[in-house]
């Protein structure tokens, strides 16, 4: 994966997931992760289905599969299963087709000093999750949503020292404030790029938190000081009330001319966060094999 | 400088010891125990309040002033007691429902008790029947509605609609917020306040509490 990203090439991620488990039976309040016991046949078909529209990269159902998150649903003595079941999920699907992503997401606690958890229960309970989504046959592990370098840096350890084979990904998710763009937990893009590569993350980026005008602004502070390939998962915007409900506003064809810019900023991996569907990843896929085909050879 | 001007310039920097030692000093200065809180430890959560919404300062500073509050309220609540001084006002907080997203709600809560409020945190994936009767338990006049995922937020109607069917509509008010939820949403659910932020929430709290006192 490095070497195709290395010489060139771009990769083309899927989008949401959630709002599918939940459009396909996820009642409000269970662990979404526990799906990869319960209903493994959902997940396939979502897989199967982002397969289909063109995804390179297949996401596990395992953001919330490190142990602290999962202690929220009185889960967290089945890491184990639930992540190694996720990536096998996700690996019978793709039969070699697409690269299995493994996620790794928060643990939703705050580190010491300013909150009340120890890092190094934090990066133990990652080291669990990381060992069995590699058993599980994860081919890169997506360390996404991030908002805490300390935290971040943590699953990348995690990573090295638990699957020391696979390429990492690591992506935090940050605001737009008016100096600039920076997490929650203050961490501005080039601190966060210098940080994730120095702990030896292989490709860094950002998802989730912003529409895909301002993730062309924040990919272009990235690709600045980045030396390693960058990734970008865009929402479809942020959600907006309406008559039924919420919506995304962003539609596939908005996202159309923005995956251009992308790939002119030299993202190497594209994909979708909260919104975006099956069509968002065709339109993603479409840009992407445009640009290679116009593109001069060097 | 004075020594309520020192706390509350300590708080600010999230000094605890320093906070700690401090309001030690002004208890034995005979200053009274509400004068150390308003003046000293609210005085300086108010600027860290002001500063986090300005964008001047981020979350984790927040979280150690947050914390240095709580180390001079330890030592300040007997003396508190003794002369009746009762806290703010208290406010049940929960997200609606199951949501993994619950650091909005997490952050309302440090803010509230940072600005002085006992706040009861009922977690995630609550149901209108435990907000309604966590706030008659801790006689709270204001619940805080959280929901970040689309789907859930119907859920929040719902509890404003449990609180008026109980007939405790003016009795117990509700606040909502969340990264999807608006001010219109707040309004057609019926709800009594919105708040966009946390900073938000805090202010909106003290309004609320407030126009109960006229």
């Amino acid at each position: 994966m490095l070497k195709r990203l290395m010489s060139g090439d771009r990769l083309v991620g899927d989008g949401a997931w959630g709002s599918l488990l939940m459009a396909r039976g996820l009642p409000p309040g269970a662990c979404p992760d526990a799906m990869n016991l319960q209903r493994p046949e959902v997940l396939e078909e979502i897989a199967a289905e982002y397969l289909e529209a063109g995804a390179d990269l297949l996401t596990t159902n395992t953001f919330g599969g490190s142990p602290l998150a999962l202690e929220r649903y009185g889960l967290e003595s089945r890491v184990e299963e639930i992540n190694r079941r996720g990536a096998e999920i996700i690996a019978g699907v793709t039969g070699g087709r697409a690269l299995v992503s493994a996620s790794v997401g928060p643990s939703g606690r705050i580190l010491k000093p300013y909150g009340d958890t120890d890092p190094g229960v934090v990066g133990d309970g990652f080291r669990r999750q990381v060992a069995a989504l590699a058993e599980g046959g994860a081919d890169v592990i997506c360390i996404e949503t991030m908002t805490d370098l300390e935290e971040a840096c943590l699953a990348v350890d995690a990573a090295r020292l638990e699957a020391p084979g696979l390429p990492v990904m690591a992506s935090m998710t940050f605001e737009a404030i008016p100096r600039g763009f920076f997490t929650v937990m203050g961490v501005s893009v080039e601190a966060a790029v210098v940080g994730l590569c120095d702990r030896g993350a292989d490709i860094i980026g950002t998802n989730c938190g912003n529409g895909i005008d301002l993730m062309v602004s924040i990919a272009e502070e990235l690709a600045r000081h980045s030396s390693v390939p960058v990734l970008v998962q865009s929402n479809a915007g942020l959600p907006v009330a309406d008559a039924d409900g919420v919506v995304y506003p962003e539609g596939p064809e908005f996202f159309s001319d923005r995956i251009t810019a992308l790939l002119q900023l030299g993202v190497a991996v594209i994909g979708g966060c909260c919104g975006t569907t099956f069509d968002h990843v065709r339109v993603i896929r479409r840009q992407v094999d445009r640009w290679i085909d116009e593109r001069p050879t060097v | 400088m004075d020594l309520l001007g020192r706390i509350a310039d300590d708080l600010e920097l999230g000094l605890n010891d320093d906070v700690r030692t401090l309001v030690r000093q002004a208890i034995d200065a005979r200053l009274s125990a509400s004068t150390i809180l308003n003046d000293g430890l609210l005085a300086g959560m108010a600027v860290v309040g002001r500063r986090f919404k300005a964008h001047e300062i981020f979350l984790p500073d927040v979280l150690l002033a947050a914390r240095a509050m709580h180390a001079g309220l330890e030592l300040l609540e007997p003396f508190l007691a003794s002369e009746d001084v009762r806290p703010r006002g208290t406010v049940i907080l929960g997200t609606v429902a199951g949501d993994q997203h619950d650091i909005g709600k997490t952050l309302v809560g440090i803010m509230l008790r940072g600005a002085g409020y006992e706040v009861v945190d009922l977690g995630i994936d609550v149901d209108p029947e435990t907000f309604v009767d966590a706030a008659l338990e801790h006689r709270a006049s204001i619940i805080g509605l959280s929901a970040l995922l689309t789907t859930t937020m119907p859920a929040m109607g719902v509890v404003v609609r449990h609180v008026k069917e109980r007939q405790l509509a003016g009795k117990i008010q509700t606040l909502v917020g969340g990264a999807p939820v608006t001010r219109e949403f707040a309004l057609e659910i019926g709800a009594d306040a919105y708040a966009y932020d946390a900073a938000s929430a805090v202010e909106t709290v003290e309004a609320l509490m407030d126009s109960r006192r006229c």
